[in-house]
């Protein structure tokens, strides 16, 4: 086999146990997407469109809520800013690639194919063919993401009634907070963000949670710099 | 209309995040107080949005061991922990909420 080809199924095979909580993941994303009002075209142009999986679930939640679109807009982008420090950490490792290649692999790079592929690189920083990697891993995600949000989309009517789909939301988003949550930091961070938006909850235009969302960036940056400048300096980011 | 617009311009935007750094060929992102708190930004939003759906209940606060969601909320967020799985979350959470309505509704 080529190196490429080697590299590009090395990607997918990758890929592959993410794409189990994928599965259900981009299915209740279809549903809920149908019982916040959007229509079925619409829920699936945003999986190729946005193609990100929280910032989607986010914008659904905003959506149900009857919030401008204009916050939509502002308070996606910045759930969305955590991919500037992809672009910025897996760089490195593709820039030998022609520009054109690098402007495609960008669509692709979301959260589950950057962290397969970031792993893999750092590990093998001599690989012959990293942009056929992060393809492989990229597009296996795609597929799962655009067949599960169909599959949902598909048999989000046909769900009874009795099942609160809703409360799918939040707990996706307990799924994916609690891992981020590691650090006295990120701690602080989500303490000050869940106590502001209780108390920002009078604001119009659905503008808590970006209020709630910058206080709490705003208090982990204290509290890391509290900590840099203290007696514990030796436990540096390992990013 | 309007949601339609919406959708595309995140797209670009989201687009353009993911090409920033990528397309340019530089490297690190030059401003390091942008770089320590976008560290932040996923803990910070996913608290913002879950807190509210388990604590208020029809327009106030309610901590209690009646709120259901409260309390299945919490047995989602240990399951969470414990195994990093999105599914086990979501399986836990929903049981949990489905038995207690049930409960209720006896």
């Amino acid at each position: 086999m080529s190196p490429r080809r080697t590299a590009f199924l090395a990607g997918v095979r990758a890929e592959l146990p993410i794409l189990l909580g994928v599965l259900p993941f981009g299915m209740i994303y279809g549903a809920s997407a149908l019982a916040a009002g959007l229509s079925p075209l619409m829920a699936q142009a945003m999986s190729v469109v946005v193609f990100a999986g929280s910032a989607q679930f986010v914008i659904v939640q905003l959506v149900a809520e009857n919030v401008p679109p204009l916050v939509i807009g502002a308070t996606a982008f910045i759930v969305n800013l955590r991919h500037l420090l992809y672009s910025a950490s897996i760089a490195p490792y593709l820039r030998k690639l022609a520009a054109r290649h690098r402007r495609l692999l960008a669509y692709l790079l979301t959260d589950e194919a950057y962290t397969v592929s970031i792993i893999h690189f750092q590990r093998q920083p001599d690989e012959p063919a990293p942009g056929w990697y992060l393809a492989g891993a990229g597009m296996a995600l795609w597929t799962t993401w655009q067949l599960s949000t169909a599959a949902g989309i598909f048999l989000g009517a046909s769900l009874p009634a009795w099942l609160p789909l809703d409360f799918a939301l939040p707990l996706t988003f307990i799924a994916l907070a609690v891992p981020a949550i590691r650090d006295r930091a990120t701690v602080g961070a989500a303490i000050t963000a869940g106590a502001v938006v209780l108390l920002a909850r009078a604001l119009p235009f659905g503008l808590g949670l970006l209020v709630a969302a910058l206080a709490g960036v705003v208090a982990g940056m204290l509290i890391d710099g509290a900590k840099r400048t203290g007696p514990v300096v030796a436990e540096e980011e390992k990013v | 209309m309007w949601l339609w617009l919406t959708l595309i311009v995140v797209g670009i935007l989201t687009y353009l995040q993911r090409l920033l750094f990528l397309g340019s060929g530089d490297d690190r992102p030059g401003d390091t107080l942008l770089r320590r708190g976008l560290r932040f930004v996923p803990a910070s939003v996913l608290v913002a949005l879950i807190v509210p759906d388990l604590l208020v209940v029809e327009g106030s606060l309610l901590i209690s061991p009646a709120n259901a969601r409260l309390i299945a909320g919490l047995i989602a967020i240990v399951v969470a922990w414990r195994t990093r799985s999105i599914l086990w979350t979501l399986l836990s959470g929903m049981a949990t909420l489905l038995l207690l309505q049930a409960l209720v509704a006896l």
